[in-house]
């Protein structure tokens, strides 16, 4: 199982968190053109390299934070300073 | 040779493992027997004169022992209730009933071995080509060919075991108990580390225990070392698998509690120590009784104390089928023959005419009579866990093996699978690996701890990490003996032959993956440790091309099988309950599980329940009701941002109705929020949306808003909630609250109050109606909780209280037609579609969902709109109820035009009732409908004008 750094609680398992998916900026509800809006509901870059994206450590401080993993080899980098403005969705 | 030979045991032998002062009975095959304390079933039926222990599985050829260890193909016997048992592994235990599995009528005469003569008919693929049509007479052949299947027989009746789950988190774990993955537990944990030693068998020492007596004092003294530095041994566990970050598990067979125990540990390092699995040789007659590995023969000399045979003959290419040679000779063993493989002598096949080893032919042709046939031939090596950590093996001719592929971090081998060696040089390898395990764990905890916000500061810099300085094993040459001039069996838990892999071959299951998959060959209980290397090696010579050229397929978890029960282990499923919930119990509640809350669904009579409370008053205990306390001055944000109305100007007091929807504007969940304070509400939530709506809110707070200052608290639990519905609801509850004031003018619907219930401070109460009647809502601190139902029992003994169940207050929600998410919607349900368009404000600057439900709007306003509709629907027959899920058509067509989602009988209204999601042509009042019933006959129902069916106008309600 896969084990996420929490900035908080340190190194926890994955089922511990929530994965909230790929970090995106939400588009402005009031001026986003359907194909904008629907493209950040439900499409992903799905890169073989370095992705952002946003967990919820659910079982443990409940925060949520944006990490940065290599989906080729799983590795974690900059962790967020918490209390960072994040973007994300749920 | 005259007459059948039978193994015996042998007098004391120093390396024995048995005790001789315990004397074990037991039954095999219904005869009564003796072993010793110590003896694994294998051993002491072999001491018995068992030579056949078992049939095969396509053919019911008769079948020894051949590794007489766990990973024996042969050894699978029925123990007690007990199928499937590894009897080279498992330990005799006092008045076990030991059977032979497969067998029919019996071991000695079994005629489903008429199957061995037609043979040539069962070769690889058989059952794919032969029963596959006609596809009717599937069911037949599945009938027939069930009975021929291997396996013992299950008991359902046995007894409910317990089987355990632990965590743990050592530095290190080493796979694997022989010297190399000894020394590496010792140097680790002598350098600090917290280690798990796990090994497979019932003793520490690996190959050390059937070597020499210098062995197996080194044995004894590692074992002891690694006591006195802090190991945690664990025997009789297997490291079944490895997974992400070193998340590896264990089965513990032997804990003194339960019959297994899964342990999940997450380790820094991983130390992968097996060691090497003795490779069986491919010829004519391999399979029959009496030829063995030297490695068994060893084990059963050394260890047990068995005599294998009287006259042997031994094939042997390297040291270990050279010390078996000199094992047979010390015990008395005639050994009419070495055939040296070096030499380039070999094994032609192995001949009966019984159903033992009574000849051997050579490759030149020589006959010689023996009842042993040894083998030594080679090693299969074990990269199982190396494999999961994504290494591949590379194949080395020389030593004709298999080796690990590239180095890895924190998964380090060592011992035999890596190289060669003395048991010094081996010792040596471990020591070094233990090391650097324990230095790379050291580091790896080190950057944990410094970014870790909350951990204890670290002191100093990170250290270096420790580079792999270790000085490799070396690789000791082997002849390359896979297959003779024979055929013979290559996987015998499957009774896959070499000639069934040529011919598979030959078909086009050319590749090594698809070539087992079509002939099953090392997918049966040895999981390829003792079949895949020959495998690769019969399909290479087909090929025409080299082991190297062929590959290997890649071993995945589990390393060795794992039972249900170990996996299910020990049930962790908590459940909530509510304080009042033994109140419940007591008075004959009929419990329903709903998510992680047990609560009552009836007492007994729900349409009873529903008529009380519609006539007098009722109570029904609500605390699974979501329920988060919301403080801050920026509540009202968080609120207008969460629910699509408008939250902005709801005064201190009041109550108000709110529905969330999700970003694609799909109904989440529903409830009421209520201000208590300046700053201070409490929000409800669907039972099921408790937990997700918690976060929900704490997303919008942490992501996008975290300006907002608005503390959100979970009190589900800390709160009782109890509603009390019926027209003597304020009578009850005036009784009990001395300073709440009742006054319909003083409290009307949809406001809230807080006082005292009971004598009970702090309590919140509101008016509500999801039921239709006239109703409060309490929330009481719920240690108060049952005292405050029994408050309300008594004080409305003569106002004819009665408690309601979740399914009377179903029954009466469907009646008031209030919908449920998740039920009457789904998760393609946007808002509009469940009537509430009024609720959605587009004039808020933004709301979840607000985008989406802009563009819902406009569709479901059209006249080509493709959204359903939920609707009330009465079926013209009062007294059918459709089930729910039953599907609404098109009338005289198979046209779905929706489906009813929820259905009761009411008895307030004596007839049933339905909510349901149509089309737009199909949702008009009056609209006649027809409803495909549950035995597929067809009933019509009308659309109602509203949803409520009962009292529409609500005046019982606001009363």
């Amino acid at each position: 199982m896969l084990l996420v750094p929490c900035p908080h609680c340190g190194p926890r398992n994955a089922s511990d968190l929530s994965y909230k998916g790929e970090s995106h900026a939400r588009p402005d509800p009031n001026s986003a053109t359907a194909e904008e809006w629907r493209s950040y509901l439900y499409m992903e870059d799905n890169p073989a390299g370095w992705l952002r994206e946003t967990w919820y450590c659910r079982s443990g401080c409940r925060r949520f934070f944006v990490l940065e993993r290599d989906t080729a080899t799983n590795e974690f980098r900059n962790p967020p300073v918490p209390g960072a403005k994040l973007g994300g969705k749920a | 040779m005259s007459g059948e030979f039978k193994p015996s045991r042998l007098g004391p032998q120093s390396g024995e493992v048995i005790d001789r002062s315990a004397t074990i009975r037991f039954t095999w095959d219904s005869k009564v027997m003796t072993g010793f304390a110590g003896d694994t079933i294998a051993s002491a039926l072999m001491a018995n004169g068992v030579r056949i222990v078992s049939r095969s599985m396509k053919y019911h050829r008769p079948r020894g022992y051949m590794t007489a260890d766990y990973w024996d193909p042969n050894g699978f016997v029925q123990v007690g209730d007990d199928p499937n048992v590894r009897s080279g592994h498992r330990l005799l235990e006092p008045g076990m009933t030991i059977d032979p599995q497969n067998v029919w009528p019996s071991l000695d005469h079994d005629v489903k071995a008429a199957n061995g003569f037609v043979g040539r008919f069962l070769t690889a693929g058989f059952y794919y080509k032969t029963f596959i049509r006609p596809q009717r007479l599937w069911p037949a052949f599945e009938k027939v060919l069930s009975t021929f299947a291997p396996g013992g027989t299950v008991d359902l009746d046995t007894p409910h075991r317990l089987h355990d789950k632990r965590y743990a988190h050592p530095d290190v774990v080493v796979a694997g108990g022989g010297p190399a993955g000894m020394a590496a537990a010792i140097a680790a944990a002598e350098a600090g580390a917290r280690v798990m030693l796990v090994e497979h068998e019932h003793h520490l020492g690996g190959h050390l225990l059937w070597g020499s007596d210098e062995d197996r004092a080194l044995a004894a003294k590692m074992r002891d070392a690694a006591d006195v530095a802090g190991v945690e041994i664990l025997t009789d566990s297997t490291v079944t698998g490895r997974y992400e970050d070193n998340w590896v598990s264990i089965v513990q067979r032997n804990h003194p509690l339960a019959v297994e125990r899964l342990i999940k540990a997450r380790a820094t390092s991983l130390v992968v120590a097996p060691g090497l699995i003795e490779r069986p040789y491919v010829f004519a007659g391999n399979d029959k009784p009496g030829v063995m590995l030297s490695g068994a023969v060893r084990r059963m000399i050394n260890m047990y104390a068995v005599k294998p045979g009287s006259r042997a003959v031994v094939l042997t290419a390297n040291a270990d089928g050279d010390a078996a040679v000199a094992d047979l000779r010390d015990v008395g063993v005639e050994v009419a023959r070495v055939v040296d493989a070096r030499a380039g002598e070999n094994v032609a096949s192995a001949n009966g005419p019984g159903r033992t080893v009574e000849s051997v032919t050579l490759g030149d042709g020589t006959s010689i009579d023996c009842d042993l046939l040894v083998t030594a031939v080679g090693w299969t090596a074990p990269t199982s866990l190396l494999n999961m950590a994504a290494d591949r093996p590379v194949y080395d001719a020389t030593a004709a093996r298999f080796f690990p592929g590239g180095p890895i971090d924190t998964v380090l081998s060592t011992g035999g699978l890596t190289g060669d060696g003395t048991v010094e040089q081996l010792v040596e390898h471990g020591r070094a690996t233990g090391r650097l395990a324990a230095e790379r764990s050291a580091v790896a905890k080190h950057r944990i701890q410094a970014h870790t916000a909350r951990a204890a500061p670290v002191s100093g810099d990170e250290p270096a990490w420790p580079h792999d300085l270790r000085a490799a094993l070396g690789r000791d040459p082997h002849p390359e003996l896979f297959r003779s001039t024979t055929h013979g069996i290559v996987d015998f838990s499957e009774d896959v032959s070499s000639k069934d892999l040529v011919g598979a071959a030959a078909e086009g299951f050319d590749s090594v993956e698809l070539l087992k998959r079509f002939t099953t060959a090392t997918m049966g209980p040895s999981q390829g440790k003792l079949e895949t290397v020959n495998t690769v090696a019969v399909l290479a010579e087909a090929r025409g091309e080299t082991i190297e050229e062929v590959g290997t397929t890649v071993w995945r978890p589990p390393y060795a099988p794992i039972t249900l029960g170990a996996l299910a282990g020990r049930i962790f499923e908590p459940v909530r309950v509510s304080s009042i919930q033994p109140w419940h119990e007591a008075n004959g509640a009929v419990d329903i599980l709903a998510g992680a809350w047990k609560r009552p669904e009836h007492y007994g009579d729900p349409a009873a329940e529903v008529m009380n409370t519609r006539t007098n008053v009722g109570i029904i205990d609500v605390t699974p009701l979501g329920k988060l306390d919301l403080q801050g001055p920026d509540v009202p944000k968080l609120l207008s941002q969460l629910y699509t109305n408008k939250w902005m100007q709801l005064p201190v007091g009041s109550v108000r109705y709110g529905i969330m929807c999700a970003e694609d504007g799909v109904v989440l969940d529903d409830g009421v929020t209520a201000r208590l304070g300046d700053e201070h509400y409490l929000m409800t939530t669907t039972s099921s949306g408790a937990a997700t709506i918690w976060e929900w809110a704490e997303n919008w707070l942490q992501t996008e808003h975290p300006e907002w200052q608005v503390h959100v608290t979970p009190v589900t639990t800390g709160l009782c909630s109890i509603n009390i519905a019926g027209p003597n609801s304020r009578t009850l509850l005036g009784r009990l609250c001395p300073d709440i004031d009742l006054d319909p003018d003083a409290f009307p619907y949809m406001h809230v109050r807080t006082g005292t219930v009971a004598g009970v401070d702090d309590c919140i109460a509101w008016r509500i109606g999801f039921t239709g009647e006239l109703s409060y809502e309490i929330h009481v601190p719920s240690g108060y909780g049952l005292h405050v139902w029994n408050a309300l029992l008594d004080a409305g003994a003569d106002l004819g209280i009665k408690p309601f169940g979740l399914e009377a207050q179903r029954i009466m929600r469907l009646e008031k037609g209030h919908f449920i998410v998740g039920q009457d919607t789904d998760g393609l349900t946007k808002a509009p579609s469940t009537g509430l368009a009024p609720l959605i404000k587009l004039d808020k600057d933004d709301f979840a969902g607000k985008a989406e439900l802009g563009w819902a709007l406009d569709e479901f306003a059209s006249a080509e709109s493709k959204a359903p509709r939920l609707v009330a629907i009465q079926p013209t027959d009062p007294t059918v109820v459709p089930h729910e899920a039953s599907q609404i058509v098109r009338a005289g067509t198979n046209e779905i035009l929706g489906r009813i989602t929820s259905s009761r009988m009411s008895p307030t209204l004596g007839r049933s009732i339905c909510l349901g999601q149509v089309a737009i042509d199909a949702a008009a009042p009056g609209t006649m409908l027809t409803i495909v019933l549950a035995d597929g006959t067809r009933t019509t129902a009308e659309v109602m004008a509203r949803h409520a069916h009962f009292d529409p106008e609500g005046e019982r309600l606001r009363g």
